[in-house]
């Protein structure tokens, strides 16, 4: 059984994707436990792959029997075995929170949003766990366009939002593609571990450069880099809060997975950091977007748009820290993508809850919600004191990594984006748990209530959005462990 | 002069799609139609599958399919060199799919946006938005 983890990974919500579509025709009811299920089996092999890999190192899975090259194959090392289990737990538990939002939102469009649900989460994890270069862009753009489905299920801006990140996507999936493309001219091969094997004496050559540029732009479209996000705030703020709650925390943590992928096992970091050497600029792009990222969430006076740009400048934080080109760098960006997408999840689903009580989520509508909400707004601390980056939550330990590298990486402008962003992150949530703290609550005629009556969210979303806050100081206190046992040996030896 | 004309005809093929996909590209960024920047979407992911296609091909070569490939006496050594690479049109088979499913979720977008604004131009779309 546990041979087919990586298959079973895939395939199961894959079919259930299928079986829900269908389902949903017969009983409406029927779809949620489907993908519960569904993704509850994603996650169990994810978690049982990762405890592999710690026991066996890297695991090869051969679909069909055909051996790469000519066939496709899965490759499982530490670096995926890491985020596969993030993946399919963030995914699982926002799909808990999502159901009281969809019987409130949509609850005739139950069947069509599961099945893009568990459709998207399969690309998400195809992405993640594939070997194959061509294997990758087709999960891309399964993942894209079930994440455009799902993005265009929201307010009356949303498919206008939507359309609009889907023009940048296309182009994203496309410079991708063409940069296979090249690289296929060059080598012949589309398997990720041959194409590494194949490149070292073509390394002078204008075909991979221009490849190696291609693969960056398009990555770097996909996961909203600084100049090219600006398909992201209107795309995630409009859309309903169940779909923004999985596409928020996965869609751009899994692209920075692509980009590392891409520098450490296609084009190898001898590549990247001695015969290219543009870390430099890539680093100082990083520190533009992180101080961007910021200034533009301070101008916001709306929660869940201000979150969208944090996640932009979180974008910068990673492709900094995995451009620093040492090891505290890396160890930082990869770390940084765990920590994310569960602080990420963390505050969207805050948001969810808001908005299903609220049904709004500019600050207006904040007034005195640490009263009316306490235990939502508790774990928004948490999600909060983490982004910020306090200890002992886990934001702390990769921008401590991150700060690291930068320093030895005399990269001194990146630390310095990295600190004024913190404050920045502080001034941004100190004023929401202002509003929420002291103004009173008032409905939307301007009726003060005093004192207000407790409101708070059902247990389906609180219950995720606690797993999710407590799993926020856990991961941080056992950042230790993670970093000894799985990350470093991500890095290849003699990367210093 | 002669030079450059010659590395133009020489790998027509490239400048061919470099030049669709400036077209699809310049029709994404100018045109004020939301479909027609849709079409200029399409333009580009075809500029891509017909980059693929040409590098496939060889002089001189056929279609990968053999000739008296079945049956008791087949004796003949097959030669790679004579057939066209078909590996790039397998994946553009795959690529073209994904096109046209793009194509779909865009057009089915701009379907609810004409229901929403009751207009494809996007400077009429974003008044309506700002006006809100």
């Amino acid at each position: 059984m546990s041979e087919q983890y990586p298959a079973l990974l895939v395939i199961v919500p894959l079919l259930s994707a299928l079986v829900i579509s269908v389902a949903g025709w017969v009983n409406k009811r029927l779809c949620f436990p489907i993908a519960v299920a569904a993704l509850g089996v994603a996650a169990w092999s994810s978690v049982g792959l990762l405890f592999r890999v710690l026991d066996e190192g890297v695991i090869v899975y051969k679909l069909g029997g055909w051996s790469p090259p000519m066939g496709i194959a899965y490759y499982i090392d530490y670096l995926n075995g890491l985020v596969l289990p993030v993946v399919s737990i963030v995914a699982l538990l926002n799909l808990i929170s999502s159901k009281k939002i969809v019987e409130q939102q949509f609850p005739d469009k139950a069947g069509p949003f599961y099945t893009l649900y568990v459709l998207m989460v399969t690309g998400l994890l195809g992405i993640v766990v594939t070997g194959d270069a061509f294997n990758l862009y087709v999960l891309l753009e399964i993942a894209s366009l079930t994440g455009y489905g799902l993005l265009a299920m929201g307010e009356e801006r949303a498919p206008l939002a939507t359309l609009n990140y889907l023009y940048m996507g296309t182009i994203g999936a496309c410079f991708y593609l063409l940069g296979i493309g090249y690289l296929y001219i060059v080598t012949g091969s589309l398997n990720m571990v041959d194409i590494a094997r194949l490149l070292p004496p073509l390394y002078q050559s204008k075909a991979v450069l221009a490849a190696f540029i291609i693969c960056m732009v398009g990555v770097w479209l996909k996961m909203a880099f600084f100049p090219l996000h600006a398909w992201l705030p209107n795309a995630y703020t409009y859309a309903n809060s169940a779909s923004s709650g999985l596409i928020a925390p996965l869609m751009t943590k899994v692209m920075v997975y692509v980009m590392i992928r891409l520098i450490l096992t296609v084009f190898t970091p001898k590549f990247v950091f001695n015969t290219l050497a543009v870390h430099d600029a890539v680093v100082w792009l990083a520190v533009i977007a992180i101080v961007m990222g910021a200034v533009l969430a301070l101008k916001e006076r709306n929660l869940k748009k201000m979150l969208t740009y944090i996640v932009v400048a979180e974008v910068g934080y990673m492709v900094g820290g995995a451009w620093l080109g040492n090891r505290a760098g890396l160890t930082g960006a990869v770390l940084h993508i765990v920590n994310d997408a569960l602080m990420t999840l963390c505050v969207f689903l805050v948001v969810g809850n808001i908005v299903y009580k609220i049904k709004g989520y500019a600050f207006g509508d904040l007034k005195g919600l640490f009263a009316k909400m306490p235990f939502t707004m508790g774990a928004f601390v948490i999600g909060a004191l983490s982004i910020i980056g306090v200890p002992p939550t886990c934001g702390f330990f990769s921008k401590w990594y991150l700060i690291l590298g930068a320093i030895q990486a005399h990269q001194y402008g990146f630390m310095v984006a990295l600190l004024f962003s913190s404050l920045i992150n502080v001034v941004l949530f100190f004023r929401v748990f202002e509003i929420g703290f002291y103004e009173p609550f008032s409905d939307h005629e301007g009726h003060e209530h005093h004192p207000a009556v407790m409101a708070e969210a059902p247990l389906t979303m609180l219950v995720p959005l606690y797993v999710v806050a407590i799993s926020l100081i856990l991961v941080g206190l056992y950042t230790g462990d993670i970093v000894n046992h799985i990350v470093q040996f991500v890095i290849p030896k003699g990367f210093m | 002069m002669t030079d450059l004309i010659s590395t133009v005809v020489a790998k027509y093929n490239y400048w061919i799609y470099i030049t669709l996909m400036m077209i699809g590209l310049y029709a994404m960024i100018a045109k004020n139609n939301l479909v027609k920047k849709i079409v200029g979407m399409n333009i580009f992911q075809t500029a891509i599958i017909l980059f693929y296609v040409s590098i496939g091909v060889k002089k001189g070569a056929t279609i990968p399919i053999l000739e008296h490939g079945h049956g008791p006496d087949v004796h003949h050594v097959v030669h790679a060199v004579d057939y066209i690479n078909p590996l790039p049109h397998v994946l553009m088979l795959t690529a073209i799919v994904v096109g046209v499913a793009t194509l779909g979720v865009a057009l089915a977008l701009a379907i609810r946006i004409y229901n929403n604004y009751n207009t494809l131009e996007e400077n009429e779309i974003l008044t309506q938005v700002r006006e809100k």
